[in-house]
């Protein structure tokens, strides 16, 4: 089968950002690069489906020229055969929807595998995007995953707890939802195999924020001080409901 | 084609608060724009009463809803969308916000802007506010295309009073035509119950809770008393204290309640993450220099097996 996974590369998790003065934009220069926490949970999944399964897995991310190495780290080391980095840096969501849509096609994809949302941005469009453009039927923030032929059963988490389980039939998009797997480490030896794995890197045109532009950066507004009520247990408690009532005005 | 148009929620045969919100902010930027508001309602509900919060008609797909389904949920709406004539749409941010309307927006050629905080116009474009890199950067998506598609988090907006007015509805016929996946089972929250997402309260516990038992006397138990929602840090969830679904942060849930209580919660940055937007934190911690300190609205330093059972008798006393 073939198989696609679409990751983004983006600062780590927990990554330092500064923010432009004139709010034009957010710097994580020096910052280490990853593959993003849910797209490394669909980087693990389509290489168990292709050791299930038998087939190739393919990377498709669109990004910065320089994405390469944590491609070839945090794809290719760990199973994926090839890697296609579009590089655009105007995209949008539709446009890198289109993009990866175009890429997968072209490809022949039979499943393609995304996280749910992303660490930086965090929009949570492009794979319900791509499964539009592939008129596929797609699962989104999927827990639980099995493969049967070309039909497929999925475990998706809802809002407030709420799950589903739903079947469907290949080709389709699923987006992988933390729990789903737990992703493995590259192995030293695969990291040097994954140099001479084949990594295509081409410059793409896209609309180019034709649709909806971004700006006015800035850290989010600070909270007023907050107080710290003393006392012993009871008499704080008492002092803090009476706050709450009557000051807060949330009870 | 003008107008706003605002997908109502509903489950039960009643309208959740969040559509009150979004109703009401429809109506302050349709007053700026000299356009009308209108309600989307898909499936069974009383569709009329929106008009009592600010809508002026009514646009209602008719057909089962309860159970949810993506393609039901992206033709429905688009069909809605069309017959409203509405250039501007606005939703809950909810699973189908992040599983459909996604779908939408590529199929109709424009731009969403997801998950915002706050709304306005700028040169009669429609201006979303959202966080970022787990809420430690903020910015404004200006949607240049039509339609102008934009999901808000619950709690944003303020909740007017029904004026009692009633809104004329309009059916609207829908055709299936996107792919999508058959529901087999649908399985209940192991959860309280109490929508943390949309919650206007929220108690939360940590480690500090020190088993599952402990964590349900004293999270549990008063979060039922005062019809609260109950969250965990990451690591109550690990330690097996409550469910996956449950926990607050940037892995988890995003929730801005009213008022949230944080008991034994350190305040790491991934939890802040999930709560940062609510209007009053109440932080309960043996450690005066933990960091959840710095995002208290107020914070009684002290032993949270004493101070919250003592805080539940008094807010009970209150009446």
């Amino acid at each position: 089968m073939k198989i696609g996974v679409c990751a983004k590369v983006t600062p780590h998790a927990d990554a330092r950002i500064k923010i432009a003065a004139d709010g034009s934009g957010i710097d994580t220069a020096g910052e280490k690069l990853v593959i993003s926490d849910y797209d490394e949970v669909a980087v693990e999944q389509a290489i168990r489906t292709k050791e299930a399964l038998g087939g190739e897995v393919v990377a498709f991310s669109v990004g910065n020229k320089d994405d390469d190495k944590v491609l070839r780290a945090g794809c290719l080391a760990l199973g994926a055969d090839k890697a296609v980095l579009m590089h655009n840096s105007r995209a949008d969501a539709l446009d890198v929807a289109t993009l990866l849509a175009n890429a997968i096609r072209e490809a022949g994809c039979e499943i393609v595998f995304t996280g749910k949302t992303t660490t930086d941005d965090g929009t949570a469009q492009v794979g319900a995007m791509i499964a539009e453009l592939l008129g596929w039927p797609q699962v989104s923030a999927v827990t639980e995953l099995s493969i049967d032929g070309t039909t497929f059963t999925a475990t998706r988490a809802m809002d407030a707890g709420l799950m589903q389980v739903v079947q469907g039939t290949l080709p389709a998009v699923i987006t992988c939802e933390d729990g789903l797997n737990t992703p493995r480490y590259a192995k030293l030896p695969d990291i040097m195999k994954a140099k001479k794995k084949p990594l295509d890197i081409t410059d793409v045109a896209t609309a180019g924020g034709a649709r909806s532009t971004m700006g006015a950066f800035a850290p989010p507004p600070a909270r007023p001080a907050g107080r710290i009520i003393a006392g012993d247990p009871a008499t704080a408690a008492k002092e803090l409901a009476k706050l709450l009532r009557e000051e807060a005005k949330v009870l | 084609m003008s107008g706003i148009l605002v997908l109502a929620e509903h489950a039960g045969g009643s309208f959740k608060p969040v559509t009150v919100e979004l109703l009401g902010k429809a109506s302050a930027l349709a007053a700026q724009l000299g356009t009308t508001v209108s309600a989307a309602v898909l499936g069974d509900a009383p569709a009329a009463t929106l008009g009592g919060f600010g809508a002026s008609k009514v646009f209602q797909a008719a057909g089962d809803f309860s159970t949810y389904d993506t393609g039901a949920y992206v033709d429905a709406l688009q069909a809605v969308l069309a017959a409203s004539g509405a250039d501007m749409l606005l939703v809950a941010h909810t699973y189908a916000a992040r599983d459909a309307l996604p779908r939408l927006v590529a199929r109709l050629g424009t731009a969403m802007a997801s998950d915002c905080n706050e709304l306005k116009l700028v040169g009669g474009k429609l201006v979303g506010r959202r966080g970022m890199f787990a809420g430690r950067a903020e910015a404004d998506i200006t949607l240049a295309a039509s339609p102008a598609i934009a999901s808000v988090r619950a709690g944003s907006f303020p909740k007017a009073e029904s004026t009692g007015a009633t809104a004329p509805v309009e059916a609207v016929a829908w055709t299936a035509t996107t792919p999508t996946v058959k529901v087999l089972e649908t399985l209940a929250p192991k959860t309280t119950g109490v929508d943390l997402g949309t919650a206007d309260k929220v108690i939360a516990g940590g480690r500090s809770l020190k088993s599952k038992e402990l964590f349900d006397e004293v999270i549990r138990g008063f979060a039922s008393s005062i019809g609260a929602g109950v969250a965990a840090s990451r690591a109550a969830t690990d330690a097996g204290y409550a469910d996956h679904a449950e926990q607050v942060g940037q892995t988890g849930q995003i929730v801005n309640p009213q008022l949230y209580i944080a008991a034994g919660i350190s305040g790491a940055i991934q939890h802040i993450a999930g709560m940062r937007a609510s209007k009053v934190i109440v932080a309960v911690n043996k450690d005066a220099d933990a960091p959840i300190f710095e995002y208290a609205t107020y914070g009684i330093v002290g032993d949270l097996f004493e101070v919250m059972p003592a805080l539940q008798k008094e807010i009970a006393a209150l009446g």
